[in-house]
């Protein structure tokens, strides 16, 4: 630590680290899980099973019909794709932050590819309705 | 200064300090003192009182008295905090030590040179595209102006006194010594955010990298413990969002370097 420079013949070269790319799908999904998600977890948590609303209104005909719709489709993908990625990248941090390390890039391979993997599948589900 | 050290009748503190003295100790321990004080005895006080009533051969580090040198970071009850701007009215007892994450000079004094380092790395001034507006040896012809909004933009974060308190409350620091730190992060962004500056890109190269803003995680400790309030954090953070732009400038060859 004081002796960063100790040995050291040439200036310490800095490399442009790649994290930008899932930190911005971090940010993306932040939001979403900020603005979006709340609604979502009132109507379904508490409204719904209040109650408050009909139970017709979620029916398998209209949830189907809404996800059907190409902007039912994009309003799920946003919903669910930026989370994943959110989630992936928090805990992948938080397991940094405790000291919990695979082997090699093995976690980061874990959680950016499982969301990445899900994130498709989610699209394919998506395209496979309606 | 020594009289309040002789109102009669005051209490005392049982204040233990941890000792380190190259070539006597194999490793740091603890010495415990009874240190009298009164209600406006500071830490820094407690020591100075050690070093004159007590065993002069502690070594400590200060100079102003008023939290602005940045010399007297200790940790307090494993708290890195200025000693001057601590109090012994707030504690039970004391124990205090060198700041974490740096190695060990000698009792509480730190070996902050690969901080300080860290700092002249960042390239701390204004940087100007054409050298003459930065000449020093003909009278200054034109003013920067700067209204209150620009100075609003990094007015905060040039308030850090470089204590490095920051730095041993850092998890990432401490596992990692090559990451830049808190006070050289937010250093490097008050720069760039002054529209005086014109060195933007030659100290993007330094936030981008993995030892750079993309180092922290956010765990935000820096700014609890920061004594001037300079939340380095918030720093990093806006850091991150600049160097996201930057990737992305780059990646479509707009900007940015390689
Ligand atoms: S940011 Fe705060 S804690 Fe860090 S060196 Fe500056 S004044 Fe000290
Ligand atoms: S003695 Fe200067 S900051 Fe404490």
């Amino acid at each position: 630590m004081s002796d960063l420079n100790v040995g050291r013949t040439t200036a310490k070269e800095y490399h442009r680290s790649h994290e930008p790319i899932v930190w911005s799908l971090f940010g993306a999904g932040g939001m979403v899980v900020a603005f979006l998600m709340p609604a979502v977890v009132i109507f379904i948590g508490f409204f719904l099973s209040l109650g408050l609303v009909d139970n017709d209104a979620v029916s398998f005909e209209r949830v189907i019909g809404f996800a059907s719709s190409w902007w039912g489709k994009c309003y799920l993908a946003i919903l669910i794709i930026p989370t994943l990625y959110h989630v992936a990248h928090r805990i992948f941090h938080g397991l940094h932050d405790m000291h919990v390390k695979g082997p090699g890039s093995l976690l980061a391979i874990l959680f950016y590819g499982g969301s990445t993997l899900l994130s498709i599948f989610v699209l394919y589900l998506l395209w496979g309705i309606g | 200064m020594n009289s309040e050290h002789d109102i009669p009748n005051s209490s005392t503190m049982r204040v233990e300090v941890q000792r380190y003295r190259p070539e006597l100790d194999a490793r740091p321990w603890w010495q415990a003192f009874d240190v009298p004080y009164t209600n406006d005895t500071s830490v820094l006080e407690a020591l100075q009182y050690i070093k004159d009533e007590l065993d002069s051969s502690l070594s400590f580090r200060w100079s102003c008295r008023m939290a602005i040198c940045g010399s007297c970071g200790f940790m307090i009850n494993g708290v890195p905090k200025l000693g001057c701007k601590s109090f012994l009215r707030d504690y039970g007892a004391l124990k205090i030590a060198a700041l974490d994450n740096f190695p060990i000079e000698r009792d509480l004094v730190a070996d902050i040179s690969g901080f300080v380092e860290k700092l002249e790395t960042v390239k701390p001034y204004l940087m100007r595209e054409d050298p003459s507006d930065l000449d020093t040896s003909v009278p200054i012809s034109r003013a920067f102006n700067q209204t209150p909004q620009q100075l609003s933009l990094y007015k905060q974060f040039s308030q850090c006194i470089n204590c490095g308190i920051c730095y041993a409350a850092c998890p990432q620091f401490g596992r990692d010594p090559e990451f830049l730190g808190p006070a050289a992060l937010t250093l490097a962004y008050r720069y760039n955010q002054d529209s005086r500056d014109q060195g933007k890109k030659d100290r993007m190269p330094l936030l981008n990298a993995e030892e750079g803003v993309w180092g922290c995680t956010f765990v935000g400790y820096c700014s609890e413990v920061c004594p001037k309030s300079v939340d380095p954090a918030a720093a990093i953070n806006q850091g991150k969002a600049a160097s996201a732009i930057d990737y992305a400038l780059n990646l479509v060859q707009l900007g940015g370097d390689k």
